[in-house]
């Protein structure tokens, strides 16, 4: 089957004969995919900065499709169902996943203890192949995988299986009050949804940061918010003080992660020689930004090692930090409900459709912000029948 | 600068989803407390384990289910065995990785020209979508690596002489 493969840092190509995928417990399904989107975090491995990258591995951890085989045990899904497949891979019974905690599942990666299973994002959530190929794995099929209403785009469907979930799930970390002020770091897919969502909540003021023009503009009209380039402030952190009564944002969210620009040494440090988990930028600045007794939301993927962030402040302004992967199993629910009664619109963030075959350029594209890409997604042949 | 307005009828959803019991204190989580009893809960069926996995030295088993998408091999694989020997939290677990990584890099190039297939690092790295998008910037790259290696070149070829 075709299938993306890692080769290492900035190389991926397109495999035409990687083996088709096999049940291997009694609970797995295989899916065909119909749609796969290159995710943010996904340029965290396809840069290498994450340990146990192995090459000869396939990303993707946001895809839908169909459901072509099912294991003995699965008894929630058919052949033939179309599903929202979240990224997380949980087992539905351990004590985390009881507590929703599904991104912290205690029995799908055994290489570590600190993250959960995650579709195609390295031997450090798993080791399992991810869904920009033609088929895939998925395991726990009775537990994760969720029908699409019939009515819902595939655009919108392939949206919920992170980017929805992880924004939607920044802002309800960040404890919103009515007419809170909240700052969202990064106006990549994920930091747009966050803004988005900081409404839902019941914020009276989004602000987001970001350095690239365009995507500052599509994030004004979307969320409908304030929107700055910090490149053209000279300290986005007094910037956020100025406009807030000196106070700081009550609530501060990091939708970057360790790719983030906009500090030399933070840059040099955790991107150009890994001497810290990436770059810690978008992090140090929520924090810095926020009022004391706020509150930083941290969705932004880091590595695993460790990051240089102010944490004195943390604890002198007595701020209260949130984090976590999405639990999209606990959020799909009312997610679908709001996409589908108009108050989200994801699909208006894909800027971009691949063929599966082009991998290699989607990911150059996506990770050098050429285009004015902001979310790619990776079409199989079999979709675009 | 901007200032929202305070009337956010224009704003679809607008606090549909606002909580007040939403503060930090409060668990975002349906709290059991089943977890106090430990590692006690019954475990799913047990994928077959027909190859190596590697795992956590801070866990005592394979999860009931693992991705076989790349089983360690070769030298990276002894480093990454070798790294496994360590917990999470330590440089001993996390150095070796990132080497066993870089390893693998070229590892994968070998097992390619074993295949009799070159890899096509060009097109693996997308260069033809940066031609197109990003011309200058590629052309500007190329000249500034050029120049690097030809005076990286002329440099050695100097202390020979």
């Amino acid at each position: 089957m075709l299938a993306m493969n890692y080769r290492g840092p900035q190389r991926v190509r397109l495999d035409r004969d990687k083996p088709m995928p096999e049940i291997l417990h009694p609970q797995d399904a295989i899916v065909r995919v119909t749609r796969s989107c290159i995710c943010g975090s996904d340029l965290h491995l396809y840069n290498g900065n994450v340990p146990d990258t192995r090459v000869g591995e396939t990303f993707g951890h946001e895809f839908i499709g169909v459901v072509e085989e099912i294991g003995p045990d699965v008894n929630k899904l058919k052949v033939g169902d179309q599903v929202i497949v979240p990224f997380n891979i949980a087992c539905g019974e351990c004590t985390f996943c009881k507590q929703e905690l599904y991104g912290n599942c205690h029995e799908a990666n055994p290489q570590a203890t600190a993250v959960g299973g995650i579709f195609g994002y390295s031997h450090i959530a798993g080791g399992y192949n991810g869904g920009q190929a033609e088929y895939v794995r998925v395991p726990y099929a009775n537990v994760g995988p969720m029908v699409i209403p019939d009515n819902m785009h595939p655009d919108d469907a392939v949206m919920l299986t992170d980017v929805v979930p992880t924004g939607y799930q920044a802002a309800e970390m960040g404890g919103i009050q009515k007419g809170d002020t909240v700052v969202v770091f990064g106006a990549g897919p994920v930091g747009i949804m966050a803004a988005k969502c900081a409404w839902l909540f019941g914020s009276g003021r989004v602000i987001v940061f970001d350095q690239e023009e365009y995507r500052l503009d599509f994030v004004r009209k979307y969320a409908q918010c304030e929107a700055y380039n910090f490149r053209s402030i000279e300290d986005p952190v007094v910037f956020m003080k100025k406009t807030t009564d000196s106070l700081g944002a009550d609530v501060c969210i990091d939708a970057v992660g360790a790719e983030a620009a906009g500090s030399a040494m933070q840059t040099f440090t955790g991107r150009k020689t890994l001497m810290q988990a990436g770059s810690a930028t978008a992090l140090q600045w929520a924090i810095n930004s926020a009022k004391k007794g706020g509150i930083v939301s941290i969705v932004g993927v880091y590595g695993p090692t460790l990051n240089m962030v102010p944490i004195g402040n943390v604890v002198n302004k007595g701020l209260t930090i949130r984090a976590n992967q999405a639990s999209v199993k606990r959020l799909l629910p009312k997610l679908i409900e709001h996409v589908q009664s108009g108050i989200l619109n994801p699909k208006e963030l894909i800027t971009h459709h691949f063929p599966l075959e082009e991998v290699s350029d989607a990911y150059r594209i996506f990770s050098d912000k050429l285009d004015e890409c902001i979310k790619p997604v990776l079409v199989p042949p079999s979709a675009r029948v | 600068m901007e200032n929202t307005a305070k009337d956010y009828s224009h704003i679809k959803g607008w606090g549909i989803d606002a909580d007040p019991k939403n503060d930090p204190t409060y668990p975002m989580r349906k709290r059991s407390n089943e977890d106090h009893s430990g590692y006690s809960w019954k475990r799913p069926p047990l994928q077959p384990i027909d190859m190596e996995v590697l795992h956590s030295n801070e866990r005592p088993n394979v999860t009931a289910v693992f991705g076989t998408s790349a089983p360690p091999s070769g030298l990276s694989g002894m480093l990454r065995r070798y790294a496994f020997q360590y917990g999470e939290g330590s440089f001993g677990h996390w150095l070796p990785l990132l080497l066993a990584d870089r390893v693998n890099v070229v590892e994968g190039i070998l097992d390619d020209l074993k295949r009799g297939q070159a890899p096509n690092i060009w097109a693996e790295r997308g260069m033809n979508a940066e031609w197109k998008y990003n011309r200058k910037g590629l052309l500007q790259n190329l000249a500034i690596g050029a120049v690097v290696l030809g005076a990286a070149y002329a440099y050695f070829s100097s202390d020979k002489d």
